[in-house]
């Protein structure tokens, strides 16, 4: 059990490593290529908003918490993005297998995000992403200021509150 | 030399660290119930499957490593993943024009179908390449790829040629962006082509077949190859990819010397509120590995997935479909709807139903001649016509889900699935094991939101079928205040098995604490067997009674 309390450690010290400026803040999001819905060419580097935050949001089709994320936020996206400007990228990691449902899905479901694939993971994997929901926040400058794994209800006030703070110049906790 | 020693500094302080780790551990308990002693515990009470990934990043370079340990591994696992190791580590280059990676990648050509490596840590999936991957980018709309390697095999280091080495290349066009003319036109179309080969040693090899020993030629090159395309017009999309992959005698394919087809296709159209998807698929003996003689889902070259849902409730999920690589021809249609605020079905809060249909056949095949049965190892195989549906049904999916909201404070997902699933081909069993199984499930997933932080989460589920285990009931009770807890108990009672000391009931405690990036979670119970798959990969997991913890975490 050496090696799990290594683990246990680890865990400690990357989640309180994350909180803190440095080495393993991300200041600019890696370069990676992905489609669109539509099946065109997309690099994450065109992920911008005009100096206005961002939010990243991993999902995929048939991860239950993420469609209730995405479906919690889709009521309230058009006052959010009123109120703060805010714009939301969803990335879809659906593979071959459910990737050509993305876009009935989305549509079908009337979310307004902007969607992007990464059927094998780049992206993703770019990210240090593992299990999904997984959602950034980054701030105007395209820092990650805030990230945030698994989908509770009331996640998305808090959310909300952050692009608020970060709207005020206010720090993060 | 001063200058020198600044400069490397101000280069060291652009660099950036990240990655991610995850451990799960479990602690066996014994349940005579379920068959678990202490005779196939083996002693093996604490198991652990955990890794930890590293990567950093410093202008167009990035290094990175994982390290992953089975300390011995969960069961349901493969047995070869006992041990720690570095199974994964690269260094890349990259800028506008090319991308250039030495190490392990994991690379898809198209839809997969010719190509794919990837991992999949839940499933102990991992068919990464180890050599060289080159991308070059040279004008707006071309992305040219070439890869030289070989395939991870649990902790097997490759060497004297024990598995094959896999070179192949794709080459990408998006005509919009590469005909200046074509740049503002509605019509949208991507081409693409992939060439792979896979060299394995060994020119002959001893097969028993029917009593005797056959001492078979070998192909030692085996070449895949194909085309796609992409059309889209506006919320129009069709997407197509065809493979063929010449003879490949294998144990997948008992020895034949036929060669292999595959077709995906799948026709969408969307506009906000309505979703219609339609996809067709074809395998005909498309199996493609870098050792012919594996016969799990270990080094894979391409990739096929099931056209079929996937499933995420428990109940729903007890009857996953998983392509047969040996031949298969499938139709899927899903139709998703949103009626939005305020209209007639809709009513105050809006509602969206999603339906789809999905239906699996096996191949049609004959004889090559009259002296060669079906399948015979050695010959030709067998023989099929394009497309060309057996009369085996494999499986059939008919469901409809329907999320709606109820005020303010609640809201309901209902779903009804209507499966038919053949167990002996599927799970390959022998024919006549244990047949075909017909199911339907039931299942209303409640939310009530008691405050802004506070949630309770209901799910009950019910499986009705006359096969296999027969009935099933489900019921999971979650509460979760934001951002950080949940507490969560399920219980899944096998009420309808035809064997009353097989009337089980699987029960499971939960926690979890979720901190940013960081998750713990922690559960005690029962896990009933069954298969999980992700994508196109399933897993057998055996049952399990045992305190189980994971922790996951991303900086």
């Amino acid at each position: 059990m050496k090696i799990f309390r290594i683990f246990l450690l680890l865990a400690f010290i990357s989640s309180s490593a994350f909180a803190q400026e440095g080495v393993f803040k991300y200041k600019k999001l890696p370069s990676v290529k992905m489609k669109t819905v539509r099946g065109l060419p997309f690099t994450s580097d065109n992920i911008a908003n005009n100096g206005k935050p961002i939010i990243i949001s991993f999902w995929a089709t048939w991860c239950k918490p993420c469609i209730r994320e995405l479906t919690t936020i889709a009521d309230v996206y058009d006052e959010w993005v009123e109120e703060t400007g805010v714009k939301l990228y969803a990335i879809s990691v659906d593979d071959s297998r459910s990737m050509t449902l993305v876009a009935p899905m989305v549509n079908g479901k009337g979310w307004e995000y902007e969607v992007l694939l990464d059927p094998n993971s780049d992206f993703k994997r770019a990210m240090n992403v593992g299990p999904i929901p997984h959602t950034f926040l980054l701030n105007g400058e395209g820092q990650v200021v805030f990230q945030h794994t698994s989908f509770s209800e009331g996640d998305e006030l808090n959310l909300i509150e952050m692009v608020r703070k970060l709207n005020r110049g206010e720090a993060l906790k | 030399m001063v200058p020198a020693v600044t400069r490397s500094q101000d280069v060291l302080k652009g660099g950036e660290v990240h990655g991610s780790l995850q451990a799960d551990a479990i602690y066996y308990l014994t349940d005579p119930e379920t068959g678990i002693t202490d005779s196939t515990l083996a002693g093996k009470l604490i198991r652990m499957n955990a890794f930890t990934e590293v990567n950093y990043s410093l202008g167009n370079f990035t290094a990175g490593m994982r390290f992953e340990a089975y300390l011995p591994p969960l069961t349901g696992y493969d047995a070869q993943y006992n041990g720690a190791g570095v199974p994964y580590w690269y260094v890349a280059y990259k800028n506008n024009y090319i991308d250039i990676t030495a190490g392990n990648f994991y690379e898809q050509f198209g839809y997969g179908m010719i190509l794919r490596t990837y991992q999949e840590w839940t499933l102990g999936f991992d068919n990464s390449l180890r050599g060289l991957r080159i991308k070059v980018m040279p004008s707006k709309g071309i992305t040219l790829k070439g890869v030289y390697g070989v395939q991870r095999y649990y902790w097997e280091p490759y060497k004297d040629f024990n598995r094959g080495i896999v070179k192949g290349f794709d080459a990408d066009f998006y005509l919009n962006d590469i005909f200046k003319n074509l740049a503002e036109s509605r019509v949208k179309l991507t081409l693409g082509g992939a060439f792979v080969s896979n060299y394995q040693q060994g020119t002959t090899k001893d097969i028993p077949s029917g009593g005797k020993i056959l001492a078979l030629k070998l192909p030692e090159n085996i070449s895949n190859y194909g085309g796609r395309f992409n059309l889209n017009i506006g919320g129009f999309n069709w997407f197509t990819e065809y493979a063929h992959k010449i003879n490949d005698p294998n144990a997948l394919n008992n020895y034949v010397y036929k060669g292999g087809d595959g077709l995906f296709t799948n026709l969408s159209f969307s506009k906000p509120g309505l979703g219609i998807s339609l996809m067709s698929k074809w395998i005909d003996n498309m199996s493609y590995k870098s050792d012919r003689s594996v016969v799990n889902n270990m080094v894979s070259i391409n990739y096929l997935p099931a056209i079929t849902k996937e499933h995420a409730y428990a109940l729903a999920s007890m009857y996953p479909y998983s392509t047969q690589p040996g031949g298969e021809v499938g139709v899927s249609g899903t139709v998703t709807m949103h009626f939005p605020k305020n209209s007639t079905l809709g009513g105050k809060t809006g509602m969206s139903v999603a339906g789809n249909f999905s239906q699996v056949n096996g191949i049609k095949r004959s004889p090559v001649n009259d002296t060669t049965y079906v399948g015979q190892t050695g010959t030709l195989g067998y023989a099929s016509n394009f497309y060309g549906a057996g009369d085996m049904v494999f499986f059939q999916d008919a469901n409809l889900e329907v999320t709606k909201k109820f005020g303010k404070k609640w809201k309901g997902i209902f779903t009804y699935l209507y499966q038919t699933y053949d167990k002996d081909v599927i799970e390959s069993h022998a024919p006549g094991d244990f047949g075909t199984i017909y199911a339907q499930t039931g299942i209303a997933d409640i939310t009530w939101n008691i405050t802004k932080k506070h949630a309770l989460r209901w799910e009950i589920q019910g499986l009705w079928t006359k096969q296999d285990k027969g009935n099933w009931v489900a019921s999971l009770l979650e509460f979760s205040i934001s951002p950080s807890w949940f507490i969560s108990v399920m219980d899944q009672y096998n009420y309808g098995n035809s064997d009353a000391s097989q009337r089980l009931n699987y029960y499971t405690l939960g926690a979890g604490y979720t901190y940013h990036s960081t998750r713990i979670l922690f559960s005690y119970g029962r896990q009933r067997e069954g298969i999980i798959c992700v994508g196109g990969v399933c897993r057998y997991v055996p049952a399990t009674n045992g305190l189980t913890l994971t922790i996951s975490s991303s900086f």
